[in-house]
């Protein structure tokens, strides 16, 4: 591992002033558990590390009915999982707990998961089901846009690694909503997934559809939203047959590659069979039963 | 679920059977046993290793001028810096290796054979510096074309490995280069004649993946050359003797001027037999005259160390009508890795070795190809091999409608059995552990539930004798000090100090084992080949009955008699009336001269035999080709099982690893024939989530050539897995896999396939 100089700003100023200031590469830390790996094995390279766990904006947590969930970037996968405000996004809360182990989840934050960009992500598929907006600061000025157009490929956003990443709005849920994801992995748990999928549901009182949003991961550069199939299912009750058609409509949006991690034509069969059960579990919670995704 | 053994003895022990807690067991749950990574010296240095990043390639040149300039580097060495060696063959205990393979698998010469493979190593004053010094050393390569997989580099055309390599057919060598090392033929009886006269006759192919031992503590040693020539070290190692030859003849030094202490060890399987770093960091030590620590990380583990063969295997079985076999042919070909001597030998002896055939042949061939030099792992070679027959044997189950357990009956291996290699066996217990299954609460549980399905697979290894030795001493309070050179993986501390305790009628808790550096016990092969607490626990038995003659004289001094005249029976010393136990003759030792202190080395030429039968219920999603194992039941012939909570930690973890090299372990290769998964995340070792608890059934058949009927266990069970996990899935869903791992996306495509 290649020496750095370690900074830790206490708001938002001091860090974007950091970025102007250091010359060479520069790496930000949260919870550290992708950054301190890559940089400990020479996956990457910094010559500056800045932390910015010390900036309070960072840590905010919060639900209110108008304005929805308030998630700080360096908001912890443990604080997600014990919060009362993320208990109606049942999505993130999935994700929140099969993101590593719980020494991982005490530090691995949302919002790093986000800016590490992995197509696999575990968060991400949520996060664009459940509609969230991300803001973020560069020297220019703060801006706002919708978590699907963060990530720009693997590895990669429009941060760049010269703008910081403040937080994210997840607007308000329907009264009747529901919301679910679900990876494939090989083993039962402490793995990538093959292939990811989230859906959201939104009820009217006659029990139709009225609102659907539906994301695959890991079956492309970065995660995607798949609209055209979500909309198969607004204004219909759900039965078995248009779920499948639904499922198999958004599966035509992977675009994945052979890796050790499967196929490409296991993974477009993985999308399809990810987002019927996503959608049924979407569902059921809709519905007003309690389920438990991960039993671990 | 565990009860207690069936056993098939009627001998009665006081300390053998029981459960004592384990001697090192305080140390190691509170952290304070010393690894190899905890020793420290003062002015120690620490050193790295630069890899190859090619698959193969000559080495044209390399510069380490600039590394060596650099401040805090203390000493580069590459392979100028081995001694001459000519080409050695050095036996290991489980395998044997020539020495000048040995020296250019640690540090290339003229060739990078694999890619991790060790071209150079640096010593600096801290791990980044030395890595920082590494990425300073320039190497120039003439890269060449890789080949991975053993069929591929058997072919005429394919890229050769060693120029100067000919195939050795049974002694006689080939006239051309070529990848094949060796061609070995096993034969009895009369094969075609016996195949053509078969009312069932089968023959399938099976390939299985490259997998790793995945011992949790990486490769690390510490070196002292000292000024006085003396070479100091301490590693993780499963044989303090073996490494000391090693490192011996590699530097062409005297075995007397190398002590080897083994540090506690974090698992071996087999995988730290041969040394990797202890002679790379005893070349720095004498450069730079400091200690010398190097530590691999896990990617250098997978890329470097290890793995086991990957294999391609063909087996043709002929049956009667009623299922009784009556021909069999085998064609194993193992990846030997880098260089020649892998698990072929094993592997072809153990094909049929679970049943009684008179009509056999094997031909099995060690391939060099561009990994890692394959190493042994847990039964070596016996896993693949019997993937291969367990599942043909299924399948002539199925096609007969004939129960798996009675099929094994009919035609299980017995004392007298001539195996296809030549051994007659003694007595065994495979129709025993077979009866075991057939009676277990398991088997007679009907398992319910769509996609669900059970299989059944026997296994077997030899397992080793070897030498070992001990020495005890008699303390004045009634204990003893056992001191061996067998380095303890698996307990074997407490499974060894237990049959000193039964020999001389003391409580386990009362014999206070400890395992000593190579200067201070007689010679001892390594932990390997399941024999430790056979080997090292028969000369355990006999120091006891030298402690117990030395003892009988001290009694019969106080006693003014002839010794005789002393009985000892169940700890306690008599005649005529007077008795004294064991702690009351040990209290009085002082009065009676010089210490007790016994001592006692074995040396045995024999296999000790375990069979194993394992049970497996698993469900397949037939939508995603995920596996989920739903109950395991391992059964298992342990002659006597001196500690049977360790027993059952034996066929536990063999289990565990048999079932993770069944569904998802692999070395996966990218187009550039470099591995993609040198790493936990993606080589998929199973989690504790992954599994259900393993049941376990031990049965005791005593071993005739052991006092206390002991056979070899730690092995055996990691063979029967595949071929019972793959019974399993085409009873759940009608799919027979002939490939390992039978992973997700292989079994979702081959469910898919069938469907069609």
């Amino acid at each position: 591992m290649q020496s750095f100089t370690y900074h830790a700003p206490t708001s938002i100023s001091e860090a974007l002033q950091l970025f102007a200031k250091c010359e060479g590469t520069i790496a930000l830390l949260a919870g550290g558990t992708d950054i301190l790996v890559q940089l400990r094995e020479n996956h990457r390279q910094a010559d500056h590390v800045i932390d910015v766990k010390h900036i309070p904006e960072l840590h905010r947590l919060g639900c209110d009915p108008t304005q929805g969930l308030v998630l700080g970037a360096a908001v912890t996968c443990s604080q997600v999982l014990h919060s009362d405000a993320t208990q109606d996004y049942s999505a993130l809360r999935d994700s929140a707990q099969i993101i590593g182990g719980w020494q991982i989840q005490t530090r691995a934050s949302i919002g790093g998961n986000l800016c590490n960009s992995s197509p696999a992500a575990d968060s991400v598929p949520s996060l664009i089901a459940l509609g969230a907006e991300v803001d973020y600061a560069t020297l220019e000025g703060r801006q706002t846009i919708p978590v699907r157009e963060f990530c720009t490929g693997p590895g990669t956003n429009i941060l760049n690694r010269r703008g910081l990443l403040i937080g994210m709005h997840l607007p308000p849920v329907g009264a009747r909503s529901g919301s679910a994801y679900e990876r494939f992995i090989p083993r039962y748990e402490m793995d990538i997934a093959v292939a990811c999928a989230a859906s959201y549901v939104e009820l009217d009182n006659d029990g139709t559809i009225s609102a659907v949003r539906i994301a695959l991961g890991a079956v492309g550069p970065k995660a995607i939203g798949c609209p055209e199939a979500a909309n198969l299912l607004v204004g219909k009750a759900a039965d078995d047959e248009l779920i499948q058609k639904v499922a198999d409509q958004a599966a035509t949006m992977a675009s994945p590659i052979n890796d050790m991690r499967g196929t490409i034509e296991f993974r477009e069969h993985l999308a399809s069979v990810l987002v019927k059960r996503t959608l049924q579990t979407a569902l059921r919670r809709a519905a007003g039963e309690v389920i438990v995704s991960h039993p671990h | 679920m565990n009860g207690s053994p069936i056993s098939y003895s009627d001998k009665k022990y006081k300390v053998l059977g029981t459960r004592p807690i384990r001697h090192d067991g305080t140390d190691k749950v509170t952290g304070r046993a010393i690894y190899t990574n905890d020793v420290f010296f003062p002015d120690m240095v620490h050193g790295k290793i630069l890899r190859s990043p090619h698959p193969h390639a000559r080495i044209k040149s390399i510069d380490t001028s600039a590394a060596e300039a650099m401040d805090g580097v203390l000493a580069v060495v590459t392979s100028k810096d081995w001694p001459e060696l000519k080409d050695k063959v050095a036996e290991l205990g489980e395998g044997a290796v020539n020495l000048a393979d040995l020296a250019g698998n640690l540090l290339a010469m003229d060739k990078v054979l694999y890619k991790g493979h060790a071209i150079a190593a640096v010593a600096a004053r801290d791990v980044h510096l030395a890595e920082e010094a590494l990425s300073k050393i320039k190497v120039e390569y003439e890269v060449l074309p890789a080949v991975l997989w053993v069929q591929d580099a058997m072919q005429d055309d394919a890229p050769i490995l060693h120029e100067h390599l000919r195939t050795d057919h049974m002694g006689k060598l080939g006239d051309k280069p070529t990848n094949i090392a060796t061609h070995l033929l096993f034969e009895q009886g009369d094969v075609d004649a016996a195949m053509e006269k078969a009312d069932v006759v089968i023959e399938r192919e099976f390939k299985t993946a490259s997998v790793h031992q995945a011992y949790i503590e990486p490769h690390n040693s510490v070196a002292l050359w000292n000024e006085d020539g003396h070479l100091k070290i301490w590693t993780s190692t499963q044989g303090a003797f073996t490494c000391r030859h090693q490192v011996a003849e590699l530097l062409q030094i005297p075995i007397s001027s190398v002590t080897v202490t083994p540090c506690e060890i974090g698992g071996g399987f087999g995988g730290k037999i041969s040394v990797y770093l202890e002679p790379v960091a005893a070349l720095l030590s004498r450069k730079c005259g400091r200690p010398v620590k190097m530590v691999m990380q896990r990617d250098e583990v997978f890329e470097a160390t290890g793995p086991t063969p990957g294999s391609y295997v063909r087996v043709k079985i002929g049956a009667t009508r009623e299922g009784k076999l009556i021909a069999g042919e085998g064609y194993l070909a193992y990846d030997a890795g880098a260089y020649p001597g892998g698990m072929i030998g094993p592997g072809s002896m153990c094909l049929f070795s679970c049943v009684d055939l008179p009509n056999a042949r094997v031909n099995g061939y060690d391939v060099c190809l561009n990994k890692p030099k394959t190493q042994a792992y847990r039964a070596p070679g016996a896993t693949q091999a019997i993937f291969a027959f367990e599942s043909v044997m299924n399948e002539l189950a199925d096609t007969l409608g004939i129960c798996p357990i009675e099929l094994h009956l009919k035609n299980a291996a017995k004392e007298g059995t001539r195996r296809v290699d030549g051994p007659i066996y003694p007595r065994v217990g495979l129709v025993e552990c077979l009866e075991a299954a057939k009676s277990s609460e398991h088997w007679n549980t009907p398992l319910e539930g769509p996609n669900r399905g059970r299989g059944l697979a026997a296994g077997f290894w030899f397992n080793i004798g070897l030498k070992s030795s001990v020495s005890a001493t008699v303390n004045h309070d009634g204990t003893v000090n056992l001191l061996e050179g067998s380095t303890d993986i698996g307990g074997t501390r407490t499974s060894v100090a237990m049959q000193l305790a039964e020999t001389l009628g003391i409580a386990a808790e009362d014999v206070h084992p400890k395992v000593v550096d190579t200067d201070s016990v007689g010679y001892t092969d390594v932990t390997g080949g399941s024999r430790t607490t056979f080997a090292t626990g028969l000369a355990a038995y006999e120091v006891g009955l030298d402690l117990r003659q030395q003892l009988c004289q001290r009694a019969a001094m106080l006693w003014d008699c002839d010794a005789e005249e002393v009985k000892f029976d169940q700890g306690t010393f008599s005649r005529n009336g007077d008795s004294l136990t064991f702690r009351q003759l040990a209290e009085k030792l002082p009065e009676t001269g010089e210490p007790v202190v016994g001592r006692a080395s074995i040396s045995k030429d024999v296999s000790t035999n375990a069979f194993g039968v394992h049970i497996c219920d698993l469900e397949v999603d037939p939508e995603t080709g995920k596996v989920r194992i739903l109950r395991y039941t391992a059964i298992q012939d342990a002659g006597k099982a001196i500690h049977p909570s360790y027993v059952e930690g034996q066929l536990q973890g063999g289990a565990v690893q048999g079932i993770g090299w069944a569904l998802n372990e692999e070395y996966y290769y990218k187009d550039d024939a470099t591995m993609a998964n040198a790493s936990f995340l993606d080589y998929r070792i199973p989690t504790c989530y992954d599994l259900p608890m393993i049941d376990t059934i031990i049965v005791e058949v005593p071993n005739p050539d052991h006092p206390y009927g002991v056979r070899g266990v730690g092995e055996t069970p990691i063979v029967p897995p595949p071929a019972a996990v793959a019974s399993a899935i085409y009873h759940a869903c009608g799919v027979r896999m002939f490939e390992l791992p039978m992973s997700p996306p292989k079994l979702w495509k081959a469910i898919s396939e069938s469907k069609k």
